[in-house]
Formats: C-alpha cells, structure tokens, sequence
C-alpha cells in the first residue's frame, strides 16, 4: 500500500510517497539517497542508524516510515552547516579521536545530539547511559566520550 | 521482507474496529520495536499494522493523585524514566524503567507493548506487578480491569481477547514507610535481557523494623512474571534481620521455577535468586525508612 507522507528533513519539507512497510533507514538510504545514517544489525541493537525524530533519538532500522508524517527529521547529514562548517559534535569527534573507522560514527553523534539537546551539561555517567545503544567495534568509547564532553563544553561557552 | 499496510487510526473505537474487519491478519504496534524487529525477522508476518501512537485518547499520561499512580499503557520507558514522580517515589520502577534497551528504545518503545509482547523477562511488569498494579483495558465488548498478575498466562501469552487494546496501569496507593528495588540481573551494564530479575516492595511499621507487607516479583523465574509467595510468608510481620532475609531468600530460591537457557543455568539462577532477595530487600529497607 502506498501512502503519501508529509515531513521536514533536515530543515526541508518533505512530500512524498512511501510504501508503507518501509523503515524510516530504507526511505532515508534507499530513497532519499542519504547514506550518512548507517545500517549495522538491522534489528536495534547496535545504534549504528540513530536518527533524531521530534529531537529524540530513535533506532530508524525500526522505525515506521510512516510514523515520520508530520514529524522533523535530522540525520547526520543535517548537521554541518550549508557552507560546510561542521557541527560542533563533529569537531569535537575529529579532534578527539572519537573516528576510527567512522561506521558507528554517524549514529554516536545523532545519540550524543539527543542528550544534549536535552541535556546541555551532562556528567560522564549520563553520557555513558545515552550512548549505551550505540555499539563502536574499534573501541574507541573513552574517546568518544571525552569528544562528547568537549562538545558540551563548548556549546556552554558558546 | 514481508509487506504489510500501516494505518493509523485516531481513536479507540476506530482502532478496535478495524482491528476487528481484518480478522487474524492485524496486529497492534504501539512503538513497535519489537514487532518490527519480528516482521524483519520473519517471525511474524502480519497482513497490516495499526498503529496506536495517534490516538486522540493520548494515552500516555503520568498521573499521581492522592497516592494513586496512573501511567497510561503508551507512555514511553523514557518518560517513565524522566518523570520526577516516578524518580522519587516509585523507584523500584525505575531501577527497571531506566535498564531497557537503549535511549534510542525507550524513546518508543512503550511500557503496555511491553506488557503486552509479555516476555517472561519483560522488566516492566516484574515491579509493576509487585506494586499492586491493576491494568484497564478496551476492547470489542467495553472495559474491564484486571490484576496485571493475572494478566499473564505464559510465554508471549496473555488473557488479553481479540481486539483488546491496553489503555492504563493504575498502583494503589502505598502505605506510609514504603520502599522498593528491583534488580535486572545481567552479564553486561546495557542492552541486555536479564538473566532473572529480582522486585521487591515492602512496608514497614513505625518502629521501622517489622515488615507490615511485602511483595516479591520474580522474573525469568517461570514462564510468566511471578511472585514469591513463601518468600513473602517469611518476611511478613517479622523483624527483618540477617536471618530472616536469608530465609526468605532461601524460599525464593525453592519455590521459582528456574530453567537452563542460552542466558544463563537454572542452577545459577537459583543461587542468585536467594542472595538477590535479601540484597533487593535491604536496599527497599533504606528507601522506606
């Protein structure tokens, strides 16, 4: 059955039609040809898909595409600014080491904007609790926590 | 994977009928995460999906009056897990509430899919069964409510009919010194099944020593959420020292029905079982005081 949803991506209106057994990742990858928000195990476990719906995060793996009708939608690629200027996660992500082989990348930041949003100055234990639900397999937590610490920093300073 | 239509109705008699025109084929999903990882799986392969989540009933209230708790079946995990009352007076459902899954499935995930997926190791009804909770719940032929414990019937089974809709969890209110725990008992911090989970409720009286009443809720522990009844017997109306904490822990671990599974042994569980009672009791013993 297809539906025609409404929804705003990344600061954009969105109109379009989706199947309505899609996930929110196949409309996002498949459709949309935004390949920022990973597929990891498919089944929401690993976090590699985290996307923000209405400023929450959310596993988009198992995510109703038609859920997003009338919702905002950010995925990593909504980040940067037009001119190119990275987020200030993003930064810190790079000058913190918090990349290895950047897969779960995308999904730490979206799950670390969650919290921050939500929570400006968050203690190291609060961020472990956020990003429980993201799996990084070169294991590089401790630097991808500091880079979550630094970014607070400087939004407060900001 | 399967293909299946995805509607979205707007009220509770909307959704019942529907649900009702599509005979076996439909299936509730309320934030769906885990029927959406069962569809991928295909585990199941539900015709349609009707979708709870825009329901004008809402749903998802936290209310607390008057010592009374009512939580509506779609509030979230996660704002269990925000809700200051929940925080402060209800923390044996927090313990639980806080350890599902990730942000990202308490973001959606619901405490009434929850109950109603009915796992034997569904983390939110050990303590909600163990605080008394009664569930509302609407369907075809109107309203009815029942104990939550009585809800169960076995693994993935529930008294629930044809049709029937969770609507709210309402917890009566506590008696004065009252104080609760529950611990997931897991091989890592996160993202983890328990391996047994151990709820306990209980009230002292005012010389802050004597149990006045108690309640024990075991998961993983049988086929469905139970209670540990004999392990209440021990407890109740005595003075809780060392040796009456381990009786009762001794009581719990005789009367479960533990199983050898891929999570863990039932020996092992057994053992835990007793020395989680007594811990779990402990710790309610600080909070009531």
């Amino acid at each position: 059955m297809k539906q025609v949803i409404s929804f705003v991506l990344n600061g954009d209106q969105m109109e379009l039609e989706v199947e309505s057994h899609w996930t929110l990742l196949y409309l996002l990858r498949e459709h949309l040809e935004l390949t920022g928000t990973k597929p990891g195990c498919e089944s929401g476990e690993c976090g590699a898909c985290t996307v923000l719906v209405n400023g929450k995060a959310i596993n988009s793996c198992i995510f109703p595409a038609m859920e997003v009708n009338g919702a905002t939608v950010i995925t990593i690629e909504g980040l940067a600014k037009p001119s190119g200027e990275l987020h200030p996660l993003q930064r810190a992500f790079v000058e913190h080491g918090g990349v290895q082989c950047g897969f779960c990348t995308p999904g730490m930041i979206m799950a670390a904007k969650g919290l921050l949003d939500e929570n400006p100055n968050p203690t190291e234990n609060e961020i472990r609790h956020a990003l429980a639900g993201n799996i990084c397999r070169c294991t590089g937590y401790v630097q991808i926590i500091e880079a979550v610490k630094a970014a607070s920093q400087t939004a407060s300073q900001q | 994977m399967n293909t299946f239509d995805y509607l979205m109705p707007t009220t509770l008699d909307e959704a019942i009928s529907l649900f009702m025109s599509h005979g076996e084929q439909a299936q509730y999903v309320a934030g769906a995460t885990d029927i959406m990882v069962k569809v991928k799986e295909g585990k199941i392969s539900p015709r349609c999906l009707i979708s709870l989540r825009h329901l004008h009933e809402g749903l998802n209230h936290i209310e607390y009056e008057n010592g009374q708790l009512k939580i509506g079946a779609l509030a979230t995990h996660r704002m269990l897990e925000l809700s200051p009352v929940i925080r402060r007076d209800f923390r044996i459902l927090m313990d639980a509430v806080e350890n599902i899954g990730s942000v990202q499935i308490r973001n959606v995930a619901t405490i009434g899919g929850n109950i109603a997926n009915a796992a034997p190791s569904a983390d939110g009804a050990i303590p909600l069964i163990t605080l008394g909770a009664q569930v509302r719940i609407k369907g075809p032929q109107g309203e009815r409510s029942v104990a939550l414990e009585d809800l169960f019937i076995g693994p993935g089974q529930t008294t629930l009919q044809k049709g029937e809709i969770l609507l709210e969890f309402v917890i009566p209110e506590l008696p004065p010194h009252t104080g609760g725990a529950y611990w997931k008992h897991t091989r890592r911090a996160a993202m983890e099944l328990p391996l047994l989970g151990v709820a306990v409720l209980l009230s002292l009286d005012n010389d802050l020593q004597t149990c006045a009443e108690v309640r024990i809720g075991l998961g993983v522990l049988g086929p469905t959420p139970i209670r540990a009844k004999n392990a209440e017997a021990a407890l109740k109306g005595k003075r809780l020292d060392a040796e009456i904490l381990k009786e009762a822990g001794k009581a719990a671990a005789a009367e479960c029905k533990a199983r050898d599974s891929i999570r863990g042994k039932a020996w092992y569980r057994r053992d835990m079982v007793e020395i989680l009672v007594q811990r779990m009791a402990r710790l309610a013993m600080e909070r009531a005081r």
